[in-house]
């Protein structure tokens, strides 16, 4: 198969094959160097329904025309998620990477990371220099979290309407995501939440780490959001 | 046995293996197996025969060359030793959609074993090799012999198919891990069978296949709903 030819291939993520002679990105079993020739790696990750892909749709919106962007989604069971981005229009379709997860969306982004590994590194290769690639975790639970040998930060993305006693709950994606994001505040007065409950109850589990509030109804470039990556991958590529 | 192996045989070894249900996911589709725990128990028995035997027998092979043909010192032809026993398991493996798995699976575990039991043996599989040659090579770099690597081989061709089994349908996963013991003396006579194919030359490897399961395979990859890659 020609580069170009299977670059897109794996890019849509259809069937080809691999011929043993075929120039890859050589295997090196260690970490990769923390910034030489990758992009930056930031997880999105929170329950079913919260907002992720909404979310990773306007972060593409607004940080796609500044860097050499890249999206891998984690669907549970079918490619809804990257099918739903590659529709929206809002990235290249052969930007957008789907990995399969055999009904454990948490494995393949905390345990056993090979995959996606494979998909981001797919993607760097196709699209080198890849500045930042979002991976989106399928929709899971509180108990969520991202592996560190696969993304550099992550954003963990709860939503109102799922009960302002939530972040009191905690859990590692909660209290360990490096940003929290709280979505669709424009619902809040209709569910009932209590914004400020919420607020206070997320600093206390956080200790500190930051807090987001956003209604992308009210702000569709998700401006907070994308600052707060530009600033950490910033501070990633300083070291 | 020793600890470097139990680590291979692992099923939380992070070499992407939780994401392929071994072909139970297309045959849940297609209605060939249920929650009843015979047709699950025969699905496993026809897979050992098939994908076990014909995985054992290459990944024996493998172990065997690893000992034999390392690149450093290059032996004469050992690149063309290792593009042969590629080519056998091409043609052995008759679904696109299979050989694709088998080596996305087998990059997985190269990644895995390079960091875990560094070898010069891995250079010579290029970066995309058959999963049962990956695995074959990484059992002699942790110091295993061809009938551990047909063991292991065997092992993953049937735990992974009952792991999926027990996701996909909620079955009990106790009564699941007595049929899957009682298959235990059937899995021994395979590795037996595989581990003789070691030493012989590959295009002697066996040739088991399973047409249905080929053909549900390039299904599932069509498939709109898929829990599993494969």
């Amino acid at each position: 198969m020609l580069p170009d030819a299977h670059a897109q291939a794996h890019a849509a993520g259809e069937p080809h094959d691999h011929d043993v002679f075929e120039q890859h990105a050589p295997l090196t079993g260690e970490a990769a160097p923390r910034t030489a020739g990758r992009a930056f790696r930031v997880g999105v990750g929170g329950p079913v329904g919260s907002g992720k892909t909404a979310l990773v749709a306007a972060l593409c919106r607004t940080l796609g025309p500044e860097m050499q962007l890249g999206v891998v989604t984690n669907d549970i069971y079918t490619t809804e998620d990257a099918d739903f981005l590659r529709r929206s229009g809002v990235l290249a379709p052969e930007r957008i990477a789907a990995v399969e997860t055999g009904c454990c969306p948490h494995t393949a982004v905390r345990d056993d990371i090979a995959a996606n590994l494979d998909a981001v590194e797919g993607l760097e290769e196709s699209f080198a220099p890849l500045e930042l690639v979002l991976v989106e975790s399928g929709g899971d639970n509180l108990t969520m979290t991202f592996s560190r040998g696969l993304v550099d930060v992550q954003l963990f993305v709860l939503d109102v309407s799922g009960g302002d006693k939530v972040p009191r709950k905690g859990g590692p994606g909660v209290t360990g995501s490096d940003l929290l994001v709280i979505n669709k505040t424009d619902l809040a007065p209709l569910v009932g939440a209590d914004l400020g409950v919420m607020d206070r109850d997320a600093a206390a589990v956080r200790r500190g780490k930051p807090v987001v509030f956003q209604s992308l109804r009210e702000d569709p470039s998700a401006s907070t959001v994308a600052e707060w990556i530009r600033d950490a991958r910033k501070a990633w590529l300083e070291g | 046995m020793r600890q470097a192996l139990l680590l291979l045989a692992d099923s939380r070894l992070p070499a992407g293996a939780h994401a392929h249900s071994g072909g139970v996911a297309p045959a849940v589709d297609a209605g060939l197996v249920d929650h009843d725990l015979t047709l699950v128990t025969d699905f496993l028995r026809g897979r050992l025969h098939t994908a076990g035997l014909l995985a054992a027998a290459i990944a024996a092979r493998a172990c065997h060359l690893a000992g034999t043909h390392v690149p450093e010192p290059a032996p004469v032809g050992a690149a063309a030793v290792w593009a042969e026993l590629d080519g056998e398991v091409d043609a052995r493996t008759p679904a696109p959609e299979q050989r694709k798995v088998s080596r996305a699976q087998g990059r997985a575990l190269l990644r895995v074993a390079r960091g875990a039991f560094p070898h010069p043996g891995y250079a010579a599989l290029g970066t995309h090799p058959h999963h049962p040659i990956a695995l074959g090579v990484a059992v002699h770099a942790a110091g295993g012999t061809p009938p551990e690597a047909a063991s292991l081989a065997v092992a993953a061709a049937i735990s992974g198919p009952a792991s999926a089994a027990v996701r996909l349908l909620g079955l009990d996963p106790l009564a699941l891990t007595a049929a899957h013991a009682a298959l235990a003396p059937m899995a021994d006579a395979v590795v037996a069978d595989a581990t003789r194919y070691a030493d012989q030359p590959s295009d002697a490897l066996p040739a088991p296949s399973a047409p249905l399961l080929d053909l549900l395979a390039q299904a599932h990859a069509r498939s709109e709903v898929r829990l599993f890659a494969s």
